[in-house]
């Protein structure tokens, strides 16, 4: 009885993440619309200047005011979320796909890879984090394609390391022993039988890494590292702002309210998964 | 124990090693351009003559793997070369920076004990309470801030509109050490809090919490004596290995608030284009995390017996 009352409680728990679960994914896909379509519905051009307008405080026409140039903020905060959002989306896709595969073929093999890439890992996880990004950056030059390259240099290890624990861990199970001795190839064996049981731990990873990836991204941004000038960019307009925090502070409190939502948006997601996929609350599935 | 010390000091040297080399060939792939960099700073017109002699002087004309040599024995040495920009030696500017960037450090580490450590024990306590998920928000919030957002958000309320603290640091004070050393501190507790949480949370479940209950010992001696106790050894581990993302989000938090630390130091370099200086920074910052690693490692071996054991099994 005890039993039927606990699958019960686990049921209802898992029904409530199904449903937290499907709200913010239809919040992250109404911030993707947004995002995909911002030049369409922003309400002046974001790059049009008129110095006539200059440095508006926030009003009906003007939500967020205007900047110094006599840029609407509010179409510009609005355009912003692509270089923010793509960028990371495609640096959190690039990191996780290349972590995963060489931290499944490292896990699987073993040997001399393993350890050669191992080592290598262990390099780029000896630099603190945005240190070595702020290097390579500094290397690269400007540009969001930069940071974004620089970000993925130190990033990627991560996913190789949880692809390769999760290999190692079932590398020796007996589903994979059987496969094995009913003579799959090396090849399939990774693909059908590896790769779909740690597909979990990476998704969870990544969908908890975009938070971050974005406030890095905006922070190399922030430092003129990122996305230049005149791009409208949350980073480099906060970065712009900056110096009439005093006088003008919507400049600098609309990007960065914008990163916040858009962080808070994409963290609650990610929690949300994990908790989705967390063996805990499955065993009612 | 000793065995394993000793294994892991070993095996410092490849990581040293290959961190100087990165440096070092981080710059020298930036440097095709250095010399030009250097005359552009300072004088007006260069020939090319100008730039050959200027690429002899510095020895850029001779093989890569013995410029790495040498510049690894002048390193030993504690010479790292001299600003392009300031022409002042590397490593007295790196060393003259540093007291503000570890005082720094240490306000913030302080700072996130004070903040993350009896709120986390408050939140585990009071376990899906109100008073759990307010903590728990506040620390969700927390870490959806962007550092840089943060400073500017503080700055904004307690400089400008409320004026309690100055808008620049002027000097190494207390008053100007709050403001940055707050912005480090709350995205660190709001990670930490939830370790701490957990931590308590775990410790709470055991049986023998229940034992002290059922023998009447009161709930807070058990929390002071045991729970406790057992949770520290967790939570320094995780503050001292915090130092490395610490040490890199100095860098935005000292260049917005003019903290004149090493982080501040690098940003500058970084839009002078001073690549000395960035790589004396990007070096130090690696040797430096790499060491607190070990430290933290060998000393968390040394507090819990069962990691002890494990490590003479090997």
């Amino acid at each position: 009885m005890n039993e039927t009352v606990t699958v019960r409680v686990q049921k209802v728990k898992k029904n409530g993440i199904k449903a937290r679960l499907i709200f913010f994914l239809i919040l992250v896909a109404v911030l993707l619309l947004v995002t995909i379509f911002a030049d369409k519905i922003v309400p002046y051009d974001p790059y049009a200047q008129d110095l006539s307008l200059s440095r508006l405080p926030p009003s009906a026409s003007h939500w967020m005011g205007t900047d110094q140039y006599g840029r609407d903020v509010f179409s510009r905060v609005v355009v912003g979320a692509q270089t923010s959002v793509f960028s990371t989306l495609a640096l959190v896709g690039v990191i996780s796909v290349f972590g995963t595969i060489v931290g499944t073929l490292c896990g699987y093999y073993g040997g001399a890879l393993d350890s050669i890439v191992m080592r290598i890992s262990d390099v780029c996880l000896a630099f603190p984090g945005l240190v070595f990004a702020l290097a390579i950056a500094a290397l690269l030059g400007g540009g969001v394609s930069n940071a974004v390259i620089a970000l993925a240099v130190i990033s990627w290890p991560k996913y190789a390391r949880v692809a390769r624990s999760q290999t190692l861990a079932l590398k020796n199970g007996p589903f994979v022993s059987a496969a094995r001795l009913s003579g799959s190839s090396s090849m399939q064996m990774i693909l059908r039988h590896i790769l779909p049981n740690i597909i979990g731990p990476i998704l969870v990873t990544a969908m908890l890494d975009i938070g971050t990836m974005m406030m890095e991204l905006a922070g190399l941004s922030f430092l003129g590292l990122g996305a230049q000038p005149p791009t409208a960019e949350w980073g480099n307009m906060m970065s712009g702002g900056r110096s009439m925090l005093q006088t003008y502070p919507w400049l600098v409190l609309s990007p960065g309210f914008a990163i916040f939502l858009t962080v808070v948006i994409f963290n609650l997601l990610g929690d949300t998964v994990r908790d989705y996929m967390d063996p805990k609350n499955s065993r009612a599935r | 124990m000793k065995h394993y010390a000793l294994r892991r000091l070993l095996q410092l040297i490849p990581i040293l090693l290959a961190i100087t080399f990165l440096s070092y060939g981080m710059m020298r792939i930036a440097g095709s351009d250095v010399v030009e960099q250097k005359m552009e700073n300072t004088s007006g017109t260069v020939s090319q003559e100008m730039i050959d002699a200027a690429r002899e002087e510095l020895g850029l004309d001779k093989p890569f793997i013995v410029q790495y040599f040498s510049w690894l024995g002048n390193l030993l040495r504690g010479d790292m070369g001299t600003s392009y920009v300031s022409n002042k030696p590397v490593f007295s500017t790196f060393v003259s920076k540093l007291p503000a960037t570890l005082l720094l450090t240490l306000v913030s580490i302080l700072l996130t004990v004070i903040i993350s450590i009896p709120l986390g024990i408050w939140s585990a306590i009071k376990q899906n309470k109100a008073t759990d998920y307010v903590i728990r928000t506040a620390s969700f919030i927390g870490n959806s801030l962007p550092n840089f957002f943060v400073s500017l958000l503080l700055m904004y309320l307690f400089a400008i509109r409320l004026n309690w603290f100055p808008v620049i640091s002027k000097g190494v004070s207390l008053q100007s050490v709050a403001l940055p050393s707050l912005t480090l501190a709350i995205a660190m507790s709001a990670k930490y809090l939830r370790q701490v949480r957990a931590t308590v949370l775990d410790e709470l479940s055991k049986d023998y919490v229940l034992g002290a209950k059922a023998r009447g010992v009161k709930f807070s001696t058990t929390m002071m004596k045991s729970v406790m106790k057992a949770s520290l050894v967790t939570i320094i581990t995780l503050l001292t290995l915090s130092i490395g993302s610490l040490l890199g989000g100095t860098a935005i938090v000292e260049s917005i608030f003019m903290w004149d630390g090493v982080g501040k130091m690098a940003v500058d370099a970084i839009n002078m284009r001073d690549y000395p200086i960035i790589q004396a920074y990007v070096m130090w910052m690696a040797i430096i995390y790499v060491l607190v690693n070990l430290i933290t490692d060998l000393s968390y071996r040394y507090l819990d017996p069962r990691i002890r054991l494990g490590g003479i099994e090997q």
